[in-house]
């Protein structure tokens, strides 16, 4: 037994924080919040060519480096620690995982090298205006077979989904309901009949697009209608990838919240002196160390693609769900006034925390599915 | 990062389940894992299998071999228990012996003292308990008021300890008083080694809210130890007593999950045969500490990595108290709830007997307070780990 990251682990962890020190701080996030498109394509380009963040994980065959969701975790964790605004979340984690659990070996040689290489933003459109995270939300049908399968209706809460240059749909067979029919569909960004509209969301560091189908061309991915057990992994890989970004974050908040707790003060003493602020910040250690230890050993599983994953993906996207929101909520308390400002980057925090919250699923959603997944 | 045992750890874990299989049979098999370290179900019985435990240097498995031990390091200590966990074998007695005094005394004991008191342990003729907490030194244990005077050969022990566990059936406590006369705060103790089979030393059970008497108080009037039976310095015990309760909060832990793991599942098989798991509620409740003891698990992997690493286990064990405690509290309340109107109830009848629901549900108020409260934990978290600056102390009432 061995729950330490090796020392070459170390050093991608390391050399993933320098180059975002440099290329992903306060200021550069607060810019590219406020832009449409949400990210730097020249540090897009870099992530790409001088660290192979994107060709993590894709195997070797398929222009990647073959590397596990060890190392993907370890890069997420960084990412969530300075909010890199910027489309990895939806091509690697969401897109990749999608087309390597579905598609043929065809498939995959076509699709993965550009997003291997930087040079495909891809996503994956499942969810609808209904909101809901399971395969019952999903109702969009595909009419027709092979090339000329189309697609009609709409998705919502698309990550980068305006941004996205390949689009992966998740639709189902006419007639079919639940888990059964359900399948993956190929989808260029300007293909004739597809609108997108950038969504205004309350965490301006990911940003989000309603896609509107109207008799859209698509190539089905794998065997169309029997998608559920691909959907189903690709979302539990989803969320293990999710709770590794989100506790980086809950980590840099409560970094803040120590750091200001030691030099404000205020009735004559520094205010983490006060058991009142000291007791808080201990408990959000607890919870964002046992979040780390969630998310780590989620990511092991999912690199052992182990039968643990379904059981370990839920319980370490609910735990970790709870610790971030809690961390940046508090976070904003220790703080004080200035915490409440817009200058300050707890906010920022904060939406991240709640927006990747509900995002796959809340806790009490993820909760309720582990009930089911351990037989309660 | 990987969560399999290594081809040594898996040869480990060969031998002690063939010793549990080859032994773990007839009365001691009947037991079952009933009783606790503050339980006294089937005493004799578990004496004995504690002595079993002993001959094969099972009991003792860490200490140097020149001491009887085996020197097995930690991940070999949390193997060995969780296979015995796994085995639903007896409840262990020897806790504070075994746990708390054997690691303070190979740390801190002369080599003398060593060869007098770790062969006692292991062959379990020899009880302890721990004589820390006072009416007036509970989470401000450094205000210990028992007196310990040198008179001669001996040293002559004056005061009372309070919330001791197995006292009653203990030879010998270990027990922090004051030797420096006048002395104030941490400065001037003594980590004493008193014989409890004495004239000078009285023991009366404390009764509980659970109704039982798991924890006793301790009078000492003129009661007499020798004054070699010192751990560490005179007047300089402080640290050896802090060193006792890391080990408390540390590596118990690490082996506990598998038990509370247990208790998880019947609640989760009562809940189901009540036909509770149909609320949503009690399902979210049930999944939720289904997250709690997982991670439970996953935090003691990782702090048992940074154990076998580093050699020691710093004030991040706190984390682990902290968390435990307020996870089993957490599991008696929803234990109860899952139990509906029935919850106010005893089932078991008159006598206030509890059944496991009702145990774990009021005996678990007990945790968060004892080995340092959750608050106590709180404060070594944020001062010895976060490095937040400590409150200002009020100059003590008696200084």
């Amino acid at each position: 037994m061995n729950f330490a990251f090796s020392d070459e682990q170390e050093q991608l962890r390391d050399a993933v924080r320098k180059f975002l020190d440099a290329k992903s701080p306060e200021a550069e996030v607060r810019r590219l919040m406020e832009t449409t498109e949400g990210y730097d394509p020249a540090v897009w380009t870099q992530m790409a060519q001088e660290l192979g963040l994107q060709s993590l994980h894709i195997p070797e065959a398929h222009g990647g480096q073959g590397f596990s969701f060890v190392e993907l975790g370890i890069v997420l964790e960084e990412m969530g620690r300075v909010l890199l605004c910027a489309p990895y979340f939806s091509t690697v984690c969401l897109a990749a995982n999608a087309i390597l659990n579905v598609g043929t070996d065809a498939q995959q040689g076509e699709l993965l090298p550009g997003i291997a290489a930087g040079e495909t933003i891809a996503t994956l459109a499942f969810t609808e205006p209904n909101g809901k995270w399971d395969a019952s939300g999903i109702t969009m049908e595909a009419k027709g077979s092979g090339d000329a399968t189309t697609l009609s209706g709409s998705k919502m809460f698309v990550i980068d989904g305006h941004t996205a240059n390949t689009i992966v749909v998740v639709a189902r067979q006419a007639g079919t309901s639940g888990e059964d029919g359900i399948g993956f569909y190929v989808v260029d960004a300007d293909a004739k009949g597809l609108t997108r509209t950038p969504l205004a969301t309350m965490d301006q560091t990911r940003k989000q697009a309603r896609l509107d189908f109207d008799g859209v061309t698509a190539t089905p991915l794998g065997d169309p209608g029997a998608g559920w057990p691909a959907l189903s992994k690709t979302l539990d890989q989803a969320a293990v990838c999710l709770a590794n970004e989100m506790v980086g974050g809950a980590q840099r908040v409560l970094d803040m919240s120590v750091e200001y707790a030691k030099v404000r003060v205020q009735f004559g003493r520094p205010i983490g002196s006060f058991q009142a602020i000291k007791h808080k910040c201990a408990d959000m250690l607890l919870e964002v160390e046992s979040g780390k230890s969630a998310a780590y050993y989620a990511a092991w599983a999912a690199a052992e693609d182990n039968e643990e994953l379904p059981v370990v993906a839920s319980l370490a996207k609910a735990y970790c769900s709870d610790a971030y929101f809690h961390a940046a909520a508090e976070n904003i308390q220790i703080h004080g006034g200035i915490g409440f400002t817009w200058e300050h980057p707890a906010h920022l925090y904060f939406k991240r925390a709640k927006s990747s919250e509900i995002l796959l699923g809340d806790a009490t959603y993820h909760r309720e599915l582990l009930a089911q997944r351990i037989g309660i | 990062m990987d969560f399999r045992d290594s081809p040594s750890e898996a040869a480990f874990r060969d031998e002690v389940r063939g010793w549990l299989a080859d032994h773990l049979t007839d009365e001691f098999a009947e037991l079952g894992g009933r009783g606790g370290p503050a339980d006294e179900t089937a005493w004799e019985t578990r004496v004995e299998w504690e002595k079993l435990l002993g001959k094969d240097r099972w009991l003792g498995m860490a200490w140097p071999e020149e001491y009887g031990g085996r020197a097995a390091g930690f991940t070999e200590q949390v193997i060995f228990n969780e296979e015995y966990a796994k085995a639903n074998a007896p409840a262990r007695l020897s806790l504070f012996g075994e746990g708390l005094f054997a690691p303070t005394l190979l740390a801190y004991g002369t080599d003398d003292q060593k060869r007098r008191f770790l062969p006692k342990i292991q062959a379990v003729e020899e009880l302890w308990c721990q004589g820390y907490s006072e009416p007036g030194a509970g989470s401000d244990l450094a205000n210990v008021q028992t007196k310990a005077v040198l008179d001669g050969e001996q040293w002559v022990v004056n005061g009372q300890k309070v919330w001791t566990t197995l006292a009653h059936r203990a030879q010998w406590c270990f027990c922090v008083t004051r030797t420096e006369p006048g002395s104030h705060g941490h400065h001037g103790l003594s980590y004493l080694l008193v014989p409890m089979d004495q004239p000078g030393v009285e023991v009366r059970p404390l009764r509980q809210m659970t109704g039982t008497a798991e924890f006793n108080e301790v009078f000492f009037s003129d009661a007499r130890t020798d004054a070699h039976n010192v751990l560490g310095e005179v007047d300089d015990g402080w640290k050896v007593a802090m060193a006792t309760l890391g080990f408390e909060r540390g590596t118990a832990f690490l082996s506990q999950q598998l038990g509370f793991a247990r208790e998880l599942e019947d609640l989760i098989t009562l809940a189901q045969k009540r036909g509770a798991t149909a609320d949503p509620i009690v399902r979210q409740e049930l999944a939720d500490s289904f997250v709690g003891v997982q991670i439970m698990k996953f935090n003691g992997m990782r702090m048992l990595t940074g154990l076998v690493r580093s050699g020691t286990l710093g004030p991040e064990a706190s984390i682990g108290k902290l968390y435990w405690s307020t996870w089993h509290r957490q599991l008696g309340e929803r234990g109860i709830r899952a139990l509906g109107a029935d919850g106010m109830e005893l089932p078991t009848g008159p006598g206030y007997d509890l059944d496991e629901q009702h145990r774990i549900f009021l005996f678990s108020r007990a945790e968060t307070i004892y080995a340092g409260s959750s608050e106590i934990q709180r404060n070594i978290i944020g001062e010895r780990v976060l490095g937040l600056p400590r409150e200002p102390r009020e100059k003590r009432s008696n200084e």
